[in-house]
C-alpha cells in the first residue's frame, strides 16, 4: 500500500508540474474569437471600407500569418521591402512581367485576381517547393477558412492601395455614401475594464448593473444574477448562462420582458476580452 | 473451447468483456441507423427528428438525400443515385443542452480516454506478438510468459476502450447531432465495416490469450501465433479506419468546392493527412503501449517480495522501456511528416499551430519530451549499475547529460517573447538578443537529432556493458563509429546553421537531411555493433532484480510524461480545425466554438490523464487479482 500511494503521489504531483508550468511558466495568449462577417452598410464612406480593410487584412483574412517581415513566408504587401513597394503601387509592374498569365489589366484586378486565385502569378521564390513557382501556397480567400464576401475582399484591395499611399480605385459597395463624409472608423478596441465595456455597449441603456450608477429597466436588474442565474436553463451553469444571455439573447428571455429587445449581435460586435470580463464582473458583483 | 471458461475470475473477465463487446456494438449500430434514416425522430431537439429533408445550406438538412418520391433539393430529375448536400449551417440554439455538461469538455475528455485505452490495446498486441515470436525462435519460455503477462495487463483495458467508445458515440449524438450527422451520412458505411472489424478482433483476442496455455505446443502454437498476427491485423485496420473520420475533419477530401461531398468514399478517406496520422498514430501508441506496460512492471518491482519477483519485473520494466524508446525515437521524423503534410494542405493550418496561437503549446512539448528523453536515458545508465563491465562506459555519461540537457534547453527555448512594452524596451525587442536565435526551426530541428543520436548512444553503451568484442576488426569498428557519430553530428549542426540564411519554405526542407543523418547514424552502427560483437566474451551476467528504487520512478515517469504528452498533441490536432468540425466545411457555430487559453487546455488534459491514471490502476488491479487467484489455483 505504501509503494502504491507513493507512486500515486508521484504521479499526480508529475501531472501538476506540467499544468502549472503550462499555466505559469509560459504566457497565456487569448486566441481571437472565431471570425465573423462584416457587416458593410450602404451608408459606410470611403475612409471607413478602407478602415474595414485594414481589420480584415489584421484579423479574419489571416494576410499577416504569412505577409509579415518576420516568417519570410510571403512578399510583404504594406511595407516596402526586398520584393520593392508595397502591392498597391506594384500591383501595376506585375502584369507586365513576362511570366505574368493571368487575366487581370489594372492594378486592382491583378489584386482581386491574387486574392482569388493566387497561382495565376507566383512571385518568383514563393512558390510551392517542387513546382518551380508556377503553385502558391497560398489558399483562395473567398473559399474554405477564409471565405472573404465580395465586398470584404474589395474593402482589403482598397486598404492596400491606401497603404501604399495610391489612389483608391475600389467603388464602394452599392448603396454606399460617397467618400470622405465621415470620419474613418477607427479599429475595434477592447475596453479596459468591465464598467468601460458595458458603457461602450451600452448595456446600462437598458439594464441596473450593481456598482453602475445609471441604468434603465428595459431589461432585467441584475442585482441577485450570479445566484439565480445557475437556474435560469436546465443543464447550463451560471457563466454559461450569462454568456449565451449575450450572445444568443433570445435562446431564453426572462419572464416578463419582451423577446427580441436585446440587439442580437453583441456577440460580434464584443472581443472575446470584453465579454470576459462582463462575465466576470456579473458574477462577483451581482451575488 | 474448455479453455475458454477456464478459471473463475478469467470467466468472469471474458462475461464482462463480452457484454461490453455487444453492448458497444449495439449502440454503435443504433447510432449509425438513426442519423441516416429520414423519418427517425429523437426527443432530443426538433431538429434531429427531420421529417423530410431541409433547402440545402439550413440547419440540420440531411446530407444523404435518397431517390424516392418527389425530387429533393440539390438532386436532379430522373436520376437514381444517391446526391449529397452541403453541411448544415447550423446555429448556436441547435445545438442541444443536457443537464449538467458542458459538451465540449465532456466530449474531449472523453473522446481523449477512449484514445489513450485504444492506442494501449492496439499496441499491446503488437509486441505481445513480437516478443511470443522471439520466445519460439530462442526457445526461451520466459519470453512467452511474459508476452503471456503483457496481453493479461491489456484484457480489461480492451472492455473500457469499447465502453469509452459507446460513451463517446453517445456523447456525439446527444451534443452535436446534426454533426455526428453529417459524418454518418459520408462514412457510414466505413463505420459498419469498423463495428464488424470490432468483432473480429474481440474474436481473436479471446481466443489469443484464453487459448495461450492451450496453444502452446507444436501447431497449434503456430496457430496461436497466427490468431496474434490476425488480431494486430484487425486492430490496425480498425485504427486506419478510425483515422480517415479524423484526417476528413481536418483536411477534408472528396468534396467539391462548394463543400458538398461528391459521393467518392474512397477520395473522401485518402485526404491528403490519412497516412501521416496512420503512421504517427502507429509509432506513438507502440511508445505509449510501452511506456504503460513498464508502469505496471515498475509498481510490480517495488511491490515484489522475493529477489525471483524482482527479477522477472526488472526484466519486463527494461522490455518495456526498450519498446518504449524504440517506438520514441521514430516518432518526430513522423511528427515532421504529419506537419510537412499540414503545410502542404493548408499553408494557414500549419502556420496557425507552429507560430500562431498554438506557438507556445510547443514549448510545453518540448519540456514533456525533454522530461522524456532524461527519464529513459536516466533508466538505462541506473541500469548500467546491474552490469559488471559497466564501468568502462560510465564516464561518458556525464558528457552525454551535459549534451542531452543542452539540446533540451534548445528545444524550450521559445522564438518570440511575449514581453510588455518596458521588457520589450529592455530586451531590445521581442526576441532575446542572443537566445533568440536558437528559437527557430533550425535549432529546434537540430537539437532533437543530437537527442536522438545521444540517447541511440546511450543505449549502445548499455548493450556493449557486459561484452567485449572479440572480432579481430575491433579497433576499426569502434573508428569507424566514432567516425560515424562524429560526422553525423557535424553534418547535422552543419546543415541547422545554414538553414540560418536560407528563405523559410526552403529551411523547412532541410530536416530532411537531418533525418537522414540520424537515421543512418543508427542503422549502420546497430549492423557495425551487430557484427562486432558477434561471439563475444561476457564480463558477467546481467543481474536482473539489482536495480536502485529510483530507476523504477524513471519508468513512471515515462507512463504520466507519454499519457500528458499524447493528451496535448491530441488537443493540438483537433484544435487545429479552430471553429470548424470540419475544417472549412461544417462550421461550429456552438458557444464553445472558440480556442481556449492553453492553460485551461492544461486544464482538462490534467483531469482526463488522472481519470486515465485511475482506470489503468484499476485495470492492473483486475490483472493482478486474477493472477494471484490463478497462482493459488495451481498452487
Amino acid at each position: 500500500m505504501k509503494v502504491f500511494i507513493r507512486i500515486i503521489i508521484f504521479s499526480v504531483v508529475l501531472s501538476l508540474c506540467y499544468w502549472g508550468f503550462s499555466n505559469y511558466g509560459i504566457p497565456q495568449v487569448i486566441p481571437e474569437a472565431p471570425p465573423v462577417e462584416e457587416k458593410i452598410s450602404g451608408s459606410m464612406t470611403m475612409d471607413q471600407y478602407i478602415a474595414l480593410g485594414g481589420k480584415i487584412f489584421n484579423g479574419k483574412g489571416t494576410c499577416t500569418l504569412c505577409h509579415n517581415p518576420v516568417g519570410g513566408r510571403a512578399p510583404l504587401l504594406v511595407e516596402s521591402g526586398k520584393d520593392g513597394a508595397p502591392i498597391g503601387a506594384r500591383a501595376a509592374d506585375r502584369i507586365k512581367d513576362p511570366r505574368y498569365k493571368g487575366k487581370a489589366k489594372t492594378a486592382e484586378e491583378y489584386i482581386y485576381e491574387s486574392e482569388v486565385d493566387p497561382s495565376a502569378f507566383v512571385v518568383a521564390g514563393f512558390g510551392k517547393p517542387g513546382t518551380n513557382d508556377t503553385v502558391s501556397p497560398m489558399p483562395a480567400t473567398n473559399k474554405g477558412s477564409i471565405g472573404l464576401s465580395e465586398a470584404e475582399i474589395g474593402a482589403v484591395i482598397a486598404y492596400l492601395q491606401k497603404s501604399a499611399g495610391v489612389q483608391v480605385t475600389v467603388k464602394l459597395p452599392t448603396g454606399a455614401a460617397p467618400a470622405a463624409a465621415a470620419p474613418a472608423a477607427a479599429e475595434p478596441q477592447s475596453a479596459k475594464t468591465a464598467e468601460e465595456a458595458f458603457g461602450k455597449h451600452g448595456c446600462t441603456t437598458c439594464h441596473t448593473i450593481p456598482g453602475i450608477a445609471e441604468g434603465g429597466d428595459v431589461g432585467p436588474n441584475f442585482k441577485g444574477l450570479s445566484s439565480r442565474a445557475g437556474s435560469r436553463v436546465k443543464g447550463l451553469s451560471p457563466k454559461e448562462y450569462i454568456m449565451q444571455s449575450i450572445v444568443s439573447p433570445d435562446a431564453y428571455t426572462v419572464k416578463g420582458f419582451e423577446p427580441g429587445t436585446m440587439p442580437a449581435d453583441l456577440g460580434e460586435k464584443m472581443t472575446v476580452k470584453e465579454l470576459d470580463m462582463i462575465i466576470k464582473y456579473l458574477m462577483e458583483k451581482t451575488g | 473451447m474448455g479453455f475458454l471458461g477456464k478459471g473463475l475470475f478469467k470467466g468472469v473477465s471474458f462475461r464482462f468483456t463480452s457484454l461490453t463487446a455487444c453492448l458497444f456494438l449495439i449502440f454503435f449500430a443504433s447510432t449509425l441507423i438513426l442519423p441516416i434514416s429520414h423519418n427517425a425522430s429523437l426527443s432530443l431537439k426538433p431538429a434531429f427528428a427531420t421529417e423530410s429533408p431541409a433547402p440545402a445550406g439550413e440547419h440540420a438538412a440531411p446530407v444523404l438525400s435518397k431517390a424516392e418520391g418527389k425530387p429533393e433539393e440539390g438532386k436532379k430529375e430522373g436520376e437514381g443515385k444517391f446526391t449529397y448536400q452541403p453541411a448544415p449551417k447550423i446555429k448556436v440554439e441547435d445545438y442541444p443542452i443536457v443537464k449538467g455538461f458542458n459538451s465540449r469538455i465532456a466530449v474531449w475528455i472523453v473522446a481523449q480516454l477512449h484514445l489513450f485505452f485504444g492506442a494501449f490495446v492496439l499496441a499491446v498486441p503488437i509486441f505481445v506478438l513480437v516478443i511470443e515470436g522471439v520466445g519460439l525462435a530462442t526457445k526461451d519460455e520466459r519470453y512467452d510468459h511474459m508476452a503471456h503477462e503483457f496481453i493479461k495487463v491489456s484484457m480489461t483495458a480492451f472492455s473500457i476502450t469499447a465502453s469509452l467508445g459507446g460513451l463517446l458515440s453517445l456523447m456525439l449524438v446527444s451534443f452535436y447531432p446534426d454533426f455526428f450527422k453529417y459524418m454518418a451520412g459520408i462514412f457510414g458505411k466505413t463505420m459498419i465495416i469498423y463495428a464488424l472489424l470490432f468483432f473480429g478482433e474481440s474474436f481473436c483476442l479471446y481466443v489469443y490469450y484464453y487459448g495461450w496455455d492451450r496453444m502452446n505446443e507444436g501447431f497449434s502454437k503456430w496457430l496461436h501465433l497466427t490468431m496474434g498476427l490476425m488480431l494486430n491485423v484487425f486492430g490496425m485496420t480498425l485504427m486506419v479506419l478510425s483515422n480517415t473520420w479524423v484526417s476528413f475533419m481536418m483536411a477534408p477530401s472528396g468534396i467539391d468546392d462548394a463543400g458538398v461531398f461528391t459521393g467518392d468514399i474512397w477520395a473522401a478517406i485518402r485526404g491528403p493527412l490519412w497516412n501521416p496520422i496512420n503512421l504517427h498514430r502507429f509509432i506513438a501508441n507502440i511508445a505509449f503501449g510501452g511506456s504503460i506496460v513498464g508502469a505496471y512492471a515498475a509498481f510490480k518491482f517495488l511491490s515484489a517480495k522475493t529477489d525471483e519477483e524482482k527479477a522477472h519485473y526488472d526484466w519486463m520494466g527494461y522490455t518495456a522501456n526498450f519498446i518504449a524508446i524504440f517506438g520514441f525515437l521514430p516518432l518526430p521524423f513522423a511528427g515532421y511528416w504529419l506537419m510537412k503534410e499540414v503545410y502542404g494542405y493548408s499553408q494557414q493550418m500549419g502556420i496557425t499551430a507552429m507560430g500562431g496561437a498554438f506557438a507556445w503549446l510547443f514549448i510545453i512539448q518540448a519540456v514533456l519530451i525533454g522530461s522524456l528523453f532524461l527519464g529513459a536515458n536516466y533508466y538505462l545508465w541506473c541500469g548500467m549499475g546491474r552490469i559488471k563491465g559497466s564501468e568502462r562506459y560510465t564516464p561518458a555519461i556525464k558528457y552525454l547529460i551535459v549534451v542531452i540537457v543542452g539540446c533540451f534547453l534548445v528545444w524550450f527555448t521559445p522564438h518570440t517573447l511575449i514581453m510588455t512594452s518596458k521588457e520589450v524596451t529592455q530586451v531590445g525587442g521581442t526576441h532575446h538578443p542572443v537566445l533568440g536565435f536558437l528559437g527557430v526551426m533550425s535549432a529546434k530541428n537540430t537539437a532533437v537529432n543530437i537527442l536522438i543520436v545521444s540517447t541511440f548512444l546511450s543505449f549502445m553503451l548499455y548493450r556493449r556493458s557486459n561484452k567485449i568484442a572479440t572480432a579481430s576488426w575491433t579497433s576499426t569498428g569502434n573508428a569507424l563509429q566514432v567516425a560515424l557519430f562524429a560526422g553525423g553530428a557535424i553534418n547535422i549542426v552543419t546543415l541547422g546553421v545554414y538553414g540560418y540564411f536560407i528563405p523559410a519554405n526552403i529551411r523547412i526542407g532541410l530536416s530532411i537531411p537531418q533525418v537522414m543523418t540520424t537515421l543512418t547514424i543508427i542503422i549502420v552502427s546497430s549492423v557495425l555493433d551487430g557484427f562486432m560483437y558477434k561471439g563475444a566474451k561476457s564480463t558477467g551476467p546481467i543481474e536482473w532484480g539489482k536495480m536502485g528504487q529510483r530507476s523504477q520512478y524513471a519508468l513512471f515517469l515515462l507512463a504520466v510524461s507519454f499519457t500528458w504528452l499524447m493528451g496535448l498533441m491530441g488537443y493540438v490536432r483537433s484544435a487545429l480545425r479552430q471553429h470548424w468540425h470540419v475544417y472549412t466545411v461544417f462550421r461550429d457555430n456552438s458557444l464553445d466554438a472558440y480556442t481556449p487559453t492553453l492553460g485551461y487546455a492544461a486544464g482538462i488534459i490534467t483531469i482526463a490523464v488522472y481519470i486515465f491514471i485511475a482506470l489503468v490502476i484499476f485495470a492492473f488491479w483486475i490483472a493482478n487479482f486474477s493472477a494471484k487467484k490463478h497462482a493459488e489455483a495451481s498452487h
